[in-house]
């Protein structure tokens, strides 16, 4: 490579630098999102738990996030006759 | 009581073993007294980079099942009497690495080196997180490219929630150890430079490994490049992480910056 070409040749370490920046700083987020999801989930399902019972495994706590708004969805199954026996556990116990 | 340390990157090839070997042999050049850990049960080569690799009689998984006692498992380097070896299985699975027998082991080890060095499988699975979990301090391994960088970047975020210090509530202390590092490219603009792997990772720097074909050749002999070649550049590197390792404020000097005008344009063609 003569010194002309140092000045004409594209360098490819700002593009990778580049690339980096926006991708890390996706993917940091979206990892914090995960966390909070997980407690949103869990403090979710002891509420509604409180009052019935439900299936841990029919409950999908979903989160889209826009530029203007973000959503938080919550679905939970139940069960058909969803009330708590709350007698008969106190008996269990 | 020692010290933990685990040598972890997330991505493959970028130069945990070496790092360790090397790392391990430096410490113990300056008189401490130390044992390199391989984890990465199936894949294991920490013994063939230290040139122990037919010595292995018994390994870290055959300790865990209670089939031999540890000292039993430890090889001792031929040349270091302070550096030891606590090889890998090489044919058993990684589920035979159960938590509770890793703590027990870490702990007896504590007590009985200074240095405890770790070196983590790739990826991060449990591998790796069992190899990190009862670090003190992590090593993060990262070569200059795109990929390394951002597994490197995701292996810091399980250093913060998946160890026994970040689940108490510490702060993990973190060092970044740049290796294969090629001035020459970076000075064209074709390798991230040092500040840009800095300020993306933003974890302090325990050293910049610059490539080298000493590296290749301290493993083909199966020597830490350390003791391999003393005065080599690699080898002179990894002594300064050493001494930063144990506390000094050494500045890093960035290979190739103290290049002078014509050195850059002859310099060049190198690379």
């Amino acid at each position: 490579m003569n010194l002309f070409g140092l000045f004409s040749r594209n360098q490819s370490a700002p593009a990778a630098r580049e690339r980096l920046q926006v991708l890390l700083a996706h993917e940091r987020a979206s990892a914090g999102a995960s966390d909070l999801l997980a407690k949103l989930r869990d403090e979710i399902l002891r509420v509604i738990s409180k009052h019935m019972q439900i299936d841990q495994d029919k409950v999908s706590v979903r989160m889209d996030r826009g530029e203007q708004v973000s959503t938080l969805a919550v679905d939970v199954e139940i069960p058909f006759n969803p009330a708590k026996p709350t007698t008969s556990r106190k008996k269990a116990a | 009581m020692g010290k933990v340390i685990v040598v972890t990157s997330g991505k493959g090839g970028v130069g945990k073993t070496t790092s360790t070997a090397a790392l391990g042999a430096a410490l113990a050049q300056s008189g401490e007294k130390v044992v390199v850990v391989d984890f990465d049960v199936g894949l294991r080569n920490l013994d063939l980079v230290m040139g122990a690799e037919r010595r292995v009689v018994y390994d870290f998984v055959n300790v865990i099942q209670g089939e031999a006692k540890l000292p039993q498992a430890l090889i001792r380097d031929k040349r270091l009497e302070t550096l030891y070896l606590l090889p890998a299985s090489q044919t058993r699975d990684k589920d035979n690495l159960t938590p509770e027998g890793v703590e027990k082991v870490i702990a007896a080890l504590k007590r009985a080196f200074d240095w405890v060095i770790c070196d983590s499988p790739a990826g991060i699975e449990r591998g790796a997180t069992l190899a990190m979990r009862h670090a003190d301090v992590a090593i993060v391994v990262t070569n200059p490219e795109v990929s390394s960088v951002r597994d490197s970047d995701r292996i810091i975020g399980l250093l913060d929630s998946k160890t026994l210090k970040a689940e108490s509530g510490e702060r993990m202390e973190k060092h970044l150890l740049l290796t294969r590092y090629d001035p020459s490219r970076a000075d064209r603009g074709d390798m991230l430079k040092v500040d840009d792997v800095l300020e993306i990772l933003s974890i302090p720097l325990l050293g910049i490994i610059p490539e080298s074909m000493d590296v290749l050749r301290a493993s083909n002999l199966g020597s830490p490049v350390t003791l391999a070649d003393e005065r080599s550049a690699p080898a002179r590197a990894y002594f300064d992480a050493v001494r930063r390792l144990k506390g000094e404020a050494l500045p890093v000097a960035i290979p190739g910056e103290r290049r002078g005008f014509f050195g850059k344009i002859f310099g060049r063609k190198a690379a």
